[in-house]
């Protein structure tokens, strides 16, 4: 009866608007599910909820093993501000953390802030606040059911057990937003080694990050782990590093430097590790652990002393006399001299009218007399004898150059390299430098007398004159110096183990070390004769200082053979090196030989710490400076 | 034989187990992705457990089978004699509803009795079925009448004005589709191709509506020419004459060079302006042709393109003024004008993160995160496609959407095959209700389609849902069973 219809033919319209339209379905599926990539990774941020599961980092201890540097726990607020948004009573919120509602908005819009925290997302727990203590945890986990959004998340805190070494430790604080762009692994609001050991160990300290893949949903609710934690990853603890700086040292040497500025740096020449670094003034690092962190991080940058610099490592010094035992080895090994030349002094070098000046000595001398008596005269002599030698050298360029290159490799000039961030490599002039300077390269010895001395544009650090105190007491070499002797289940890093050697003789440095030694006995610095106990060797400085007194300095190293430890000590506007760099190198070798100071030696330590040292131009405008805390 | 030849009555026909085969196919798909879509993942409970939604879904896969078993035993007769009882009863019941219905989610469409909640609209679709089956079985019933279009008007848009009502406008407009059955009975395609044409409209208008063009909006503008082309598509397809054809397109296309050329000059041309003007000179065109050949079908052709016009200035107003911001807000979503990830195209946003998230091969039976963790809303009932397609990937969610089709085609199939007008026009019924519940469903989960809360037939959760398609496939089969063979 149908067969006839023409209506029988729209079946096909029918069955075609089906299939056309399950093609379009088809496509679309295909795009959203093979096209489209980015809908895995919305599942992934809906759906996985990654905590951060934080390691601890590494403790320090000092070369004895004695615990510097250890963890407690503190308590960080996360909010997810999606979760936040709905019913979130502020007030409560701030009643229980004991902050007021401009605080709360504050805090609010630092999270929010893309500036601050590029990483700031509504779906994703961000850092609200941190640093709970034990007891806000405490009452915020009571109520946190009532604040959908926001969680806790544990973390640990620096904590020290001696007020000493601020500097050489570093601090930890909160990752600046550089960090966070440079490096995927921090997150704002996470924390990182900032100065110190902790900055330049940061990758062995930090650990590895665990995380916990939990799925929560549409809520934010927490369902249960991810594949049954299949993914997760546990925490892997800092690396503990042991320091070799003996604590013993380190605290008598800051007690020493008290109310003066300066540095005392002790290295063991037979490994190049730092026994101790004392920079002053220098700071309680508890002081910038906590909540107190920026107040009294604060109040230490705005400190004119300056005490959140190294000077041991950043100060940069004239080096003066210290200086001498380089040139006379120089001059010895290009053989502008010989063990017996012998120069004269007539209270100055007559050459230039006695001009740099000298003080009372025989006369005329050879080395060795010369570096005990640190004659002036004689290393002009042997400065300008070298740098107007046109037989050895075409011109005095090429002199400057040669006298340059052995500067630097004894450790002058160039960074050291010590696993200690923000070193300065201190001066070295070279040849072009003077050219310009002088605007001529017809510049002579007498142009440039000064650096003979130690004086003028040369400038060292407190370290490298110590590192070269080391090149003198092993004769020929030095290693690297470091702070870090030991990591956890590390070898030591293997740019400290091999030694840097100048290419000058043997019997030269035996000839130094024996003018250093009657230095002692009989010479500038008698007072740090340890005599019959150790014998030391040492050599005393006074460098001139345009802003004010001289700079009392002390280079040595005992005992005389076989060497254990050097010393270097640089107190500012101290004057003469035989007035305060030489009694505190004597109490800090006392201190090394014995493991305490003598009964006999107390009353100068007594003295020494009771000396108030400060440079000059901070005291003309004492009125505006800040009260120094006590362990200044 | 001589049954067969006279057209007699005769059982010998079987019961379709191709389609049966489907039926059962989809119904434990369906159970299996209930239970992935409501896997808790802390406290799981079994496929079989009643408290979970699987195992209450099992209960009604249960009935259903049973229920299906049993309308294979009725005698069709039943069917013919009592459809209008059954409309009646219909009519009353959801009346009845609208008055006792409590309030579940906005929804007053729920009967509570006890334990059991029955939704009404569900089966009023096989009722309508069977009410215009039986008008159309009517011995020399022709649609095209006065009377018998008002009658059947009535039949379908009475339910779906008490179920709109009821604010179930997804169920209201399933009872729309039933125009399919229409349009295979005699319904003029230009019906079909008007409502399409609305749709066309609507969209291009609305989507387009931002951003101006001359006096038009860019979506305005699209749509005159559109117009344009679809009067010179419909001269071609009643008049036959090419030049009439070639005539409007050059007219327009003049038009439009004249606006060029004088943009080249400087001046600031008006497209907008300019449209209006062609579609007018067109108009005025076929006027012409109207009253020198007294044809009607000009005059209904520059009706046609009136309307259509004034359909478009009305939609916009329609679109910003008359419709609620939410409901613009659901349409501007769907069209992609708008990405309200936290508002209405939330539940659109996560189905696709879900779906998306699948891949090619899906991340396995109850391995889907998004589904499980209730980002997806009505994870089990409207939206479990998404179920499938973050766990069976590509692969089983397009493989899914061909079964579906095939399923159709031969409900098509089953349909063309029926002896009698009855069975025919309830087959196409059980084809338009299936074939709008998918197409609208899918279409809805992937984004092309705004949000209608239809359940996948099926596969969906809930009771009534799979109750009322059972009882609409089920007496399609018995009709099929006991059609008259020759």
């Amino acid at each position: 009866m149908s067969s006839s219809n023409p209506n029988n033919k729209r079946k096909y319209v029918i069955g075609g608007i089906v299939v056309v339209v399950a093609v379009i379905y088809i496509f679309q599926l295909f795009n959203l599910q093979i096209l489209t990539t980015q809908y895995r990774d919305f599942a992934d941020s809906n759906a996985f909820f990654r905590k951060t599961l934080y390691p601890a980092r590494g403790t320090i201890y000092d070369c004895n093993g004695e615990l510097l540097v250890y963890n407690q726990p503190t308590y960080d607020i996360m909010m997810v501000v999606r979760e936040a948004r709905k019913s979130f009573d502020t007030l409560d919120f701030c009643n229980t953390l004991n902050i007021d509602r401009e605080r709360f908005l504050q805090l609010d819009r630092d999270m929010r802030d893309k500036r601050k925290n590029p990483g700031y997302s509504s779906y994703t727990p961000q850092i609200f606040m941190t640093q709970l203590d034990m007891e806000e945890y405490g009452l915020l986990q009571e109520k946190l059911y009532k604040f959908p959004g926001i969680y806790i998340q544990g973390r640990t805190e620096r904590r020290y057990k001696y007020p000493n070494m601020g500097l050489i430790l570093g601090y930890v604080a909160e990752v600046d937003k550089n960090t966070v762009n440079a490096d995927p692994f921090y997150v704002r609001g996470e924390y990182a080694g900032k100065s110190g050991v902790e900055l330049s160990h940061e990758e062995d300290l930090r650990g590895k990050k665990g995380v916990e893949i939990l799925l929560r949903d549409a809520h934010g609710r927490v369902q249960g782990r991810y594949e049954n934690g299949k993914h997760d990853k546990v925490p892997v603890s800092g690396r503990d590093l042991t320091l070799s700086i003996d604590i013993k040292l380190q605290a008598l040497g800051e007690h020493l430097m008290r109310n003066k500025v300066g540095s005392i740096v002790m290295i063991d020449p037979r490994t190049g590790e730092i026994l101790c670094m004392v920079s002053a003034p220098t700071y309680d690092p508890s002081m910038l652990t906590g909540k107190d962190f920026i107040s009294n991080y604060l109040q230490l940058e705005q400190n004119p002393y300056k005490p959140l610099i190294n000077r041991a490592i950043a100060g940069t010094y004239p080096p003066g006399s210290t200086f001498k035992p380089a040139q006379g080895l120089i001059f010895l090994q290009e053989g502008i001299i010989t063990p017996e030349t012998l120069f004269s002094c007539y209270h100055g070098y007559p050459p230039l009218g006695g001009s740099p000046a000298c003080h009372g000595h025989g006369s005329p001398l050879s080395i060795q007399p010369a570096i005990a008596t640190s004659c002036n005269s004689f290393f002009c002599y042997g400065l300008n004898g070298m740098l107007s030698n046109r037989t050895k050298y075409e011109n005095v360029s090429e002199a400057f150059e040669r006298w340059k290159d052995y500067m630097v490799s004894m450790g002058y000039g160039y960074k050291l390299g010590v696993d200690l961030p923000s070193e300065k490599r201190g001066f070295i002039p070279n040849s072009k430098f003077y050219t310009s300077v002088k605007k001529t390269d017809k510049w002579t010895a007498h142009s440039i007398i000064s650096i003979a001395i130690g004086q003028g544009e040369v400038l060292a650090t407190p370290l490298q004159i110590a590192n070269f105190a080391a090149l003198i007491a092993n004769r020929g070499f030095f290693y690297t110096p470091h702070v870090v002797k030991e990591r956890k289940g590390l070898p030591l890093d293997t740019t400290f183990t091999p030694r840097h050697a100048p290419n000058i003789d043997k019997q030269y440095f035996d000839l130094i070390a024996n003018g250093m030694g009657d230095a002692v006995t009989g010479g500038t610095c008698r007072a740090i004769n340890l005599s019959p106990q150790v014998i030391v060797c040492g050599k005393t400085g006074t460098a001139q200082n345009p802003h004010g007194d001289d700079h009392s300095l002390f280079m040595g190293f005992a005992p005389k053979d076989n060497p254990e430890v050097t010393i270097a000590v640089i107190v500012e506007n101290g004057r003469f090196g035989a007035t305060n760099a030489v009694p505190i190198a004597r109490l800090m070798l006392q201190q090394y030989f014995n493991d305490s100071i003598p009964p006999s030696e107390k009353g100068l330590e007594q003295e020494i710490a009771n000396r108030e040292i400060l440079p000059y131009i901070y005291k003309k405008n004492a009125s505006k400076i800040p009260k120094i805390p006590k362990e200044f | 034989m001589l049954y067969q030849r006279y057209g007699e009555i005769v059982e010998k026909g079987r019961v379709d187990w191709f389609t049966v085969g489907f039926y059962l196919l989809f119904v434990l798909l369906g159970w299996l992705n209930i239970y992935a879509a409501s896997y808790d993942l802390e406290n799981a409970t079994s496929l079989f457990d009643l408290s979970g939604r699987a195992g209450m879904q099992l209960v009604w896969i249960g009935t259903s089978l049973l229920l299906a078993f049993s309308l294979l035993k009725i005698d069709v007769g039943f069917y013919e004699t009592y459809t209008f009882v059954f409309y009646l009863a219909g009519i009353f019941l959801l009346v009845v509803t609208l008055i006792v219905a409590p309030d579940i989610n906005g929804s007053r469409s729920w009967l509570v009795m006890g334990p059991i909640r029955l939704q009404p609209a569900e089966f009023m679709k096989f009722i309508i079925a069977l009410a215009l089956a039986r008008v159309f079985n009517a011995y020399g019933f022709k649609l095209m009448t006065r009377n018998n279009l008002l009658l059947v008007s009535v039949l379908i848009l009475l339910p779906a004005l008490l179920v709109v009502m009821q604010s179930e406008t997804g169920t209201a407009l399933v009872y729309l589709c039933f125009v399919l059955v229409l349009y295979r009975e005699g319904l003029p395609g230009a019906v079909l191709f008007m409502g399409f044409a609305a749709v066309v409209y609507f969209v291009l208008g609305v989507r387009f509506s931002e951003v101006p063009m001359g006096m038009l909006s860019v979506g305005e503008f699209a749509t005159v020419l559109l117009i344009i082309v679809f009067v010179a598509g419909m001269v071609w397809n009643h008049v036959k004459r090419r030049g009439v054809v070639m005539t409007i397109l050059i007219l327009a296309a003049v038009v439009f060079a004249a606006g060029y050329v004088v943009s080249l000059f400087g001046l600031k041309c008006n497209y907008g302006m300019l449209a209006i003007a062609a579609l007018g000179l067109v108009c005025v065109y076929l006027l012409f042709l109207a009253l020198r050949f007294w044809k009607r079908i000009y005059f209904l052709i520059v009706l046609f393109a009136l309307a259509s016009f004034a359909f478009v200035e009305s939609a916009e107003y329609v679109f910003y003024d008359v419709l609620q911001p939410h409901q613009q807000m659901r349409i501007k979503v769907t069209l992609g004008m708008e990405q309200d990830l936290q508002g209405s195209g939330y539940h659109v946003g996560q189905s696709k993160i879900a779906i998306g998230s699948g891949g090619l091969t899906g991340k396995g039976f109850l391995n889907g995160t998004q589904t499980k963790l209730k980002y997806v809303p009505e994870q089990d009932t409207d939206f479990i496609f998404c179920t499938i397609g973050e766990e069976q990937g590509f692969v089983g969610s397009s493989l899914l959407l061909i079964l579906y089709v095939i399923f159709i085609l031969r409900l098509i199939g089953l349909a063309e095959r029926q002896t009698s007008v009855f069975g025919r026009v309830y087959g196409y019924g059980v084809v338009s209700v299936f074939l709008f519940h998918v197409l609208v469903n899918i279409g809805m989960v992937l984004g092309i389609m705004p949000v209608i809360g239809i359940p996948l037939p099926l596969f969906s959760y809930g009771g009534s849902s799979l109750w009322g398609f059972t009882i609409l496939l089920f007496i399609f089969l018995r009709i099929d069973k006991s059609r008259r063979q020759f």
